[in-house]
């Protein structure tokens, strides 16, 4: 099998249940050897897409293909698909070599074979030295390593990551983040598809960004592509964290207006974009603290939250409500007055229907 | 203040509990003049004991032999306790993990449909159990009384077990199922295993159960399967004296109360901790 791609082909896949729709017609091509990032919001179906992948779940509709094999007519244990789930599942009553050991045994390695193989597993997880303490004993991280030591073993042709970093604290998971690059970098035969809710670990990790809304794949393409060409609102608000902020807007005359207040010469990206009414999108870090041109207004400060070494800061606006992202630890009180502007040249222009119309570029 | 209330509680709880228990093992080793002389509790201070009752009923003074009543409950016991634990923890499995249902009567019915079968008094079955074994040839044997016992503990043992599974987390069987078992070896060898602190409750509540059955073994029994608890009431006559009655009672819980030792260090020793996080 070495050197042949097996693909993963999803054709039309869909799961509906009586009441609602979980996947809708999902169509794509995996790989081997790359990293697919499935990127969406808590109910998007990025969870339901992997357990229907694994056979967890089973689909309406649509076919699964492995290669030459017809993968959703395979039984769950006959797949030889490894997962790793948001919650840290390792088997409770076996010590972490058992666990490791416990996929292969399965598959038919012989005794000691297995044991060497876990036993170097581990040491690349660095787990060698609790390899006799029971998953109860280890930290959350090390649980979620040991579950990651045991999907990674076997070497299957399709690893699922089921935002393995989710309950993770924020220091754990820009460590462990860092060791996937790494750890998966091996795994040149394999399919690896990685589930998240943050931008920055699909921007970091992914090779590929699929973007999930309401059981559909929306968009997909390079992570960095996606994320300066959001084909939609909906992806533009779920691929920016916080999410971009979106405001009514006109073009008029060679002028953007924004509201009654903001108001600015159409920029060079926009110029070739007709009169009429739009919605604009701007990121976080891109909305300018102070300026007293034309393009500034003043509001009030709703919410001002830190979050690790930057500070978040929501402000009223007559247009509606703008998240601003500053550098550093600041103290904003509620109800503060604050003047902030937009950067013309960093502004995304949507239809009124929420497909982009123009991009800043970069 | 609140700590004298609690004591108190305890102390006339334990008393209320534990002196009737007393008076009979130390009854048990009572003389005759001994038990006629009004309440006594100590021996050698108040009394001399001796070992006349336990002689009436281990059959060296040749009045009755409860042991093999002894073995004929063991054996019973063992046998429904063995089969309503194999087929309980798998229906239990099978009712945590998927759903079957006709209609709108869905698992949870299920449920209280095996509990429901323990509301009703066994007075009501006896007649009809009576008739299906005489009809099997069963009656007065052994496997007629284990079918009748399995009846009656399964209930328990699935109700306990469904609770136990659900505790248990759904992903743990996937992991294994995807990590190449069927779902039967997925039971067998990821969820049973950590299953044994509900498997241990729930074997002790059928043992218990069981062995203590009377009214079923009087009714479906006659000589050849004679239990134990139907051994120690036919001792109940006027003829048998009173130290010879306590020392049945004492002989018939013993068992337990030894197995009960042997069960809780079990436990203790780690059974629930660690074992669901």
């Amino acid at each position: 099998m070495k050197g042949s791609t097996v693909n993963l082909d999803l054709r039309s896949v869909s799961v509906d249940t009586e009441t609602e729709v979980i996947l809708k017609d999902i169509s794509f091509k995996f790989e081997p050897g790359k990293i697919y990032v499935l990127i969406g919001r808590t109910t998007s179906g990025k969870t339901s897409l992997m357990r229907t992948i694994a056979g967890l779940i089973e689909p309406t509709d649509g076919e699964i293909h492995l290669g030459e094999e017809r993968l959703d007519e395979v039984p769950i244990w006959d797949r030889g698909i490894a997962m790793v789930y948001q919650q840290f599942i390792n088997y409770p009553h076996r010590t972490v070599l058992n666990n490791v050991e416990f996929p292969l045994l399965r598959a038919g390695v012989s005794k000691a074979d297995a044991k060497a193989q876990a036993l170097a597993m581990l040491e690349k997880v660095g787990l060698s030295e609790f390899k006799d303490r029971k998953p109860s004993q280890l930290s959350g991280g090390q649980q979620q390593r040991v579950a990651i030591a045991r999907a990674l073993v076997r070497n299957t042709r399709v690893i699922l990551l089921d935002e393995p970093l989710m309950n993770l604290d924020y220091k754990l998971r820009e460590q462990l983040r860092e060791e996937f690059r790494t750890l998966f970098k091996g795994t040149a035969d394999s399919v690896t598809i990685y589930a998240t809710t943050e931008p920055s670990e699909a921007l970091f990790l992914g090779d590929e960004l699929l973007v999930m809304h309401e059981g559909r794949v929306i968009q997909h393409g390079k992570p960095d592509f996606v994320f300066e060409n959001p084909s939609s609102i909906d992806v533009a608000q779920i691929v920016n964290d916080p999410p971009m902020t979106i405001l009514d807007a006109e073009i008029k005359d060679g002028k953007v207006n924004i509201g009654n207040l903001i108001t600015f010469p159409t920029p060079a990206h926009l110029k070739s974009e007709k009169d009429g009414k739009y919605k604009i999108g701007t990121r976080a870090s891109e909305v300018i603290l102070g300026g007293s041109e034309s393009n500034s207004e003043e509001g009030t400060v709703s919410l001002s939250e830190v979050s690790g070494s930057e500070t978040l800061l929501y402000v009223k606006l007559n247009v509606g409500e703008v998240v601003l992202q500053l550098e550093g630890i600041h103290d904003y009180q509620i109800g503060q007055a604050v003047t902030i502007s937009l950067a013309p040249n960093r502004i995304f222009l949507f239809n009124m229907d929420g497909t982009l119309c123009a991009a800043p570029g970069n | 203040m609140k700590k004298i209330l609690k004591y108190s509680f305890i102390f006339i709880w334990s008393t209320f509990v534990l002196v009737p228990l007393s008076w009979a093992l130390v009854t048990s080793f009572k003389p005759p003049a001994a038990v006629n002389n009004g309440a006594t509790f100590i021996p050698w201070l108040q009394f001399q004991p001796t070992l006349d009752g336990w002689k009436d009923i281990t059959g060296i003074s040749g009045y009755a032999n409860l042991f093999p009543p002894l073995i004929n409950s063991a054996t019973v016991t063992f046998f429904s306790t063995l089969i309503s634990l194999t087929f309980g923890c798998m229906a239990a499995y099978g009712l945590s993990r998927f759903s079957y249902g006709w209609k709108n009567y869905k698992n949870p019915d299920i449920i209280f449909f095996f509990i429901s079968q323990r509301i009703m008094p066994p007075a009501v079955l006896a007649v009809p159990f009576f008739i299906l074994l005489k009809t099997l040839h069963l009656l007065d044997t052994k496997l007629g009384l284990v079918l009748v016992l399995t009846s009656g503990l399964m209930p328990i043992v699935v109700w306990l077990l469904v609770d136990f599974f659900n505790q248990l987390p759904k992903e743990i069987d996937e992991m294994a199922m995807l990590e190449g078992c069927n779902p039967f070896e997925a039971f067998v060898r990821t969820i049973l295993p950590l299953a044994r602190p509900g498997l241990t409750v729930a074997g002790m509540f059928a043992i218990i159960f069981g062995w203590n059955d009377l009214f079923f073994a009087l009714v479906l029994t006659f000589t050849n399967v004679q239990t134990l608890p139907v051994a120690v009431v036919a001792l109940n006559g006027t003829v048998t004296p009173f130290w010879t009655l306590s020392a049945s009672a004492i002989f018939s819980i013993l068992p337990l109360v030894g197995l009960a030792f042997v069960v809780e260090r079990f436990l203790s020793k780690g059974g629930f901790a660690g074992a669901v996080r």
